[in-house]
C-alpha cells in the first residue's frame, strides 16, 4: 500500500503550480472571464509545449495519474483553457488508431471537448456527415475539435467534428473561466473515431474520467479558497485583533481544512482507480472504479462549494466584491458540482453498490 | 501510488484471516450484535489468544513481544479484525496509550517490568487525566503529589477514566511543584492500582452502563522509581501519550465505523413490522451513501497518513482530522439507525432489535465528540498547529 505521488509526479506538480501562477494572477483571471470572448489563453500553448496535453495517449508518455496533479493545479489557478475536456476525450484518441482506416486528422495536442449524444449519422460520398443539436457542451468555442457520439445503424459511435463557426453557439456563463456552448449539425462533415463496439467500452471510461477530474479540480478549487481564508484570517484585525485568534472564524477555518483534506483522500483514489483500470484493464471491479469515482465527484464538488461559501464569510464584505478573485472560485465550484451529474446522482450510484436496487 | 497489498501485506491478510476462522468461536459470524460492554472475562481469554499469536503488539519491538513489523500491518491487522466483528484487546489504554509512552520515555527496567504483561494483556492500564477541574485544560490538573522519602505521596481526584475498575496500573499526571507555572509543575506517574488509598467509583452514563470511574487517591504512597520522565517532564510525557493516542487511533475508529455501517446496512434491508423496508426509502438510501462516502474518506485518509508516517517517520495532524470526522460522523450514523428502525428505535432492552444494540450506539455516540480530544479542542489544533492560524487563547 503506496498512497503518494511520484518523484516525477511532485515535480509535474511543482512546475505546473509554478507556470500557472506566473500566467494567471488574479487580474489576468478577472479580465478573462469579464471578456466574453472564449479563446484559448496563451498558457495553454506551453501546456502543449511541455507536452502536458495528451499526457495519457500513447505518445504521452503518462497515465491520468499525471494528468490528475494537473488538474488539481488547473482548479487551483482555475485555468481557463479546457485541460479537462482534453483529459476525458483521452481515450478516444488512444483507441481512435484501431477504427479509423486512414488519415487520422484527430490530433491530440489540438484541443478537444465532448459532445453527448449529439443527433443521427448520414453517410456522404466522401465519408460521414452528421445532423443533429447538442446543448451544454462545456467548453465548446474554445476547443478545436470536438468529439461527437452520434447514432449509426449498428449503434452510438464517436466521431470527430471540426466546426465551423456557424455550428457553434457559445453561451454567457457564470462561471466565465469556463463556456458552454450549443452544437449544431447539419450534414456535417465527419470523422469516425471509434466504431459501436469500440464506442460501448469507451464510454464508460469517458464518464469515469469526467468524473475524477471534476473532483481534482474541486479539490484544487477549494484548497485555494482554503488558502485565501486562512492568510485573510492571519491579517485582519477587528476589536484590536487578528480576526484568526476568534474561534468562530478558526473553527470554520479548521473545517474547511478538514473537509479539503478528506476529499483529496477521495478524489486521489478516484484518480488511481482511473488509470489503474486503463493500465492495467481487469485488474480493479467495474464497480470499485465507479463507485470511487462517484464518492469522489460527490464529496469533493460538494466540499469545494462549502470551501468557497466559508472563505466568503471569512472575509466578510471584501468576499461579496467583483474585484475579489472568491467569486470566481466560487463560481467554478458551483458549476462543477452540476457537471457531469449531481452529488446525489452519485450517492445513488454509491447506494445501489451498497444497498442493491430499490424492489 | 499503488493502494494493492505487496505479497508481504497479502500474505499477512491472508494469515490474519485464517487465523481469524480458526480462532473466533464457532457461529460468529452469524452472531447478532449486543448492546452493552464486553464481558472482561471472554475479553481476557480472547487477548491472550492475539498475544500468543503476536497479533497484539504487530508494530512493537520483539524484544518486549512485539513483531516489529512497519505500521501498515497493524492498519491490516485492524481492518481484518473490523471485518471480522473480532472483539478488542482489552487493554486498549496500555497498547494505544500507556505502552507507546513508555517505550519513549521508560527506563529500562520500567520496560521490562511493564511491557510484557500489558502486551499480555495480563495486566490493564487505566489514564489518570482528566479531572472534575481540569477536563481540556489538561494543565490545570490539580491531583498533586509531594516527596516523602522514597516516595511520592498523591493526593486528589481523577475522573472519566474507563477501565479503572478492572485495571491493575494507572497512567497519573499530578502536579509535583505548586510553584512551577501550570504545565511546567507536572509530572508523570505509573501507579499501581491496587495501593492503598486508590478509591474506585463507576459513573453511570447515559447509556445506563458504568463504563467511567472517578478515581480517588488519599495519601497514595507511590515509588519514587514508578515516575516516567523526571520530575517537571510530566506535560511533554503527556503530549507523547496524546500524540499516541490520536495517532493510532484513525485506523481503529475507521474500522469500527466500517462495521457500523455494515450493520446498519442489514438493519436498512430488513422490513419493518409496519411494512416498510427502509433500504427502498430514496432519502434514507442518500444518508446511507454519504456514510459510506464519510467511511471512504476516512480509510484512504489514513492510508495517506500511513503513507507519510512510513516514508517521514513523524505522524501527520491526520490523527485528528480522522478523529474529529468520525466522531461526527459516527454520531449521524447511530442517529440515522434510529430512522431506519421508526417508532421500534425507542423500544429499550429484549424487546428491541439486537437488545437494544442501537440505542446503544447512539447515545454512546455522544461522547465521541468529547473524549480523547473534544472537537472543540481538535479545531483548535488543527487550526493552529497544521494551518497556521494564531493561538486563540
Amino acid at each position: 500500500m503506496d498512497f503518494a505521488f511520484s518523484a516525477d509526479q511532485d515535480e509535474l506538480r511543482a512546475s505546473a503550480r509554478r507556470l500557472l501562477a506566473e500566467r494567471l494572477p488574479a487580474e489576468r483571471i478577472h479580465a478573462l472571464a469579464d471578456a466574453h470572448d472564449p479563446r484559448n489563453e496563451a498558457v495553454w500553448r506551453e501546456f502543449a509545449e511541455l507536452g502536458w496535453v495528451g499526457l495519457s495517449t500513447p505518445d504521452g508518455g503518462g497515465t491520468f495519474l499525471d494528468e490528475a496533479v494537473l488538474l488539481e493545479e488547473a482548479g487551483a489557478a482555475l485555468l481557463p483553457s479546457p485541460l479537462l475536456s482534453s483529459v476525458i476525450c483521452g481515450p478516444v484518441f488512444s483507441a481512435a488508431t484501431t477504427d479509423t482506416a486512414t488519415d487520422l486528422t484527430a490530433d491530440p495536442s489540438t484541443t478537444t471537448t465532448f459532445a453527448g449524444a449529439a443527433g443521427t449519422v448520414a453517410t456522404r460520398a466522401d465519408g460521414w456527415s452528421l445532423s443533429g443539436d447538442q446543448s451544454e457542451v462545456v467548453d465548446l468555442g474554445v476547443a478545436g475539435q470536438v468529439i461527437v457520439l452520434a447514432t449509426t445503424p449498428a449503434g452510438p459511435a464517436l466521431f470527430l467534428v471540426i466546426p465551423e463557426s456557424r455550428a457553434v453557439t457559445v453561451h454567457r456563463t457564470t462561471d466565465g473561466t469556463r463556456r458552454i456552448g450549443t452544437l449544431t449539425l447539419e450534414q456535417t462533415a465527419a470523422t469516425l473515431l471509434a466504431a459501436p463496439a469500440t464506442t460501448a467500452g469507451l464510454l464508460p471510461a469517458l464518464r469515469r474520467r469526467a468524473e475524477a477530474g471534476v473532483a481534482l479540480e474541486s479539490v484544487g478549487v477549494a484548497q485555494r479558497m482554503l488558502d485565501v481564508a486562512a492568510d485573510h484570517a492571519k491579517q485582519r484585525e477587528q476589536f484590536g485583533r487578528v480576526i484568526g485568534t476568534y474561534q468562530g472564524i478558526s473553527h470554520r477555518i479548521a473545517d474547511i481544512y478538514v473537509r479539503v483534506e478528506l476529499a483529496r483522500s477521495l478524489a486521489y483514489r478516484a484518480a488511481w482507480c482511473v488509470a489503474t483500470s486503463e493500465t492495467e484493464p481487469g485488474a480493479l471491479s467495474d464497480q470499485e472504479v465507479d463507485v470511487a469515482c462517484a464518492s469522489a465527484k460527490a464529496a469533493a464538488t460538494e466540499t469545494a462549494v462549502f470551501a468557497a461559501e466559508a472563505a466568503i464569510q471569512v472575509l466578510g464584505g471584501i468576499g461579496m466584491t467583483w474585484e475579489h478573485v472568491a467569486h470566481r472560485y466560487y463560481k467554478r465550484a458551483l458549476a462543477n458540482e452540476v457537471y457531469a451529474g449531481s452529488p446525489a446522482q452519485h450517492r445513488a450510484t454509491v447506494a445501489t453498490a451498497l444497498l442493491g436496487a430499490v424492489r | 501510488m499503488d493502494f494493492r497489498d505487496t505479497p508481504e501485506e497479502a500474505a499477512f491478510r491472508a494469515e490474519l484471516r485464517t487465523w481469524f476462522a480458526a480462532n473466533l468461536p464457532a457461529g460468529w459470524a452469524e452472531r447478532d450484535p449486543t448492546a452493552g460492554l464486553e464481558d472482561p472475562e471472554f475479553s481476557r481469554a480472547w487477548t491472550a489468544k492475539l498475544f500468543a499469536a503476536g497479533y497484539a503488539g504487530i508494530t512493537w519491538p520483539k524484544e518486549y513481544g512485539g513483531l516489529g513489523l512497519p505500521p501498515t500491518f497493524q492498519g491490516i491487522y485492524l481492518e481484518e479484525s473490523a471485518r471480522h466483528d473480532a472483539p478488542a484487546h482489552i487493554g486498549v489504554i496500555g497498547l494505544g496509550m500507556a505502552g507507546p509512552t513508555i517505550l519513549a520515555w521508560g527506563s529500562d527496567e520500567q520496560k521490562a517490568q511493564y511491557l510484557a504483561p500489558l502486551l499480555s494483556g495480563e495486566e490493564v492500564w487505566c489514564q489518570g487525566f482528566s479531572e472534575p477541574g481540569a477536563g481540556s485544560d489538561l494543565a490545570g490538573a490539580r491531583t498533586r503529589a509531594e516527596l516523602d522519602g522514597d516516595h511520592w505521596v498523591v493526593n486528589g481526584q481523577k475522573v472519566w477514566s474507563s477501565y479503572a475498575h478492572i485495571a491493575d496500573h494507572c497512567i497519573l499526571v499530578v502536579r509535583t511543584d505548586p510553584a512551577a507555572e501550570r504545565h511546567r509543575g507536572l509530572s508523570y506517574l505509573l501507579v499501581d492500582m491496587k495501593t492503598p488509598g486508590v478509591e474506585v467509583r463507576p459513573l453511570r452514563q447515559i447509556t445506563g452502563d458504568p463504563e467511567f470511574n472517578e478515581i480517588y487517591f488519599t495519601d497514595v504512597r507511590v515509588p519514587r522509581a514508578s515516575m516516567l520522565g523526571a520530575p517537571g517532564d510530566g506535560w511533554n510525557v503527556a503530549m507523547t501519550t496524546l500524540l499516541h493516542e490520536r495517532g493510532t487511533l484513525g485506523f481503529a475508529l475507521t474500522a469500527r465505523f466500517e462495521a457500523l455501517l455494515a450493520r446498519l446496512v442489514d438493519t436498512a434491508k430488513a422490513t419493518r413490522a409496519d411494512g416498510v423496508r427502509p433500504a427502498d426509502d430514496p432519502l434514507i438510501r442518500d444518508r446511507i451513501a454519504a456514510l459510506a462516502i464519510d467511511l471512504e474518506a476516512l480509510r484512504f485518509t489514513n492510508y495517506r497518513a500511513l503513507t507519510a508516517l512510513v516514508k517521514t517517520g513523524v505522524p501527520g495532524p491526520e490523527g485528528s482530522v480522522a478523529k474529529l470526522h468520525w466522531s461526527e460522523a459516527n454520531q449521524r450514523l447511530t442517529k440515522l439507525a434510529q430512522d431506519v428502525l421508526g417508532p421500534a428505535s425507542r423500544l429499550d432492552g429484549s424487546d428491541a432489535w439486537w437488545g437494544g444494540f442501537w440505542t446503544y450506539q447512539q447515545l454512546r455516540s455522544r461522547g465521541n465528540t468529547i473524549e480523547a480530544g473534544t472537537s472543540e479542542v481538535l479545531r483548535n489544533i488543527i487550526a493552529e498547529r497544521v494551518v497556521g492560524l494564531p493561538r486563540s487563547r
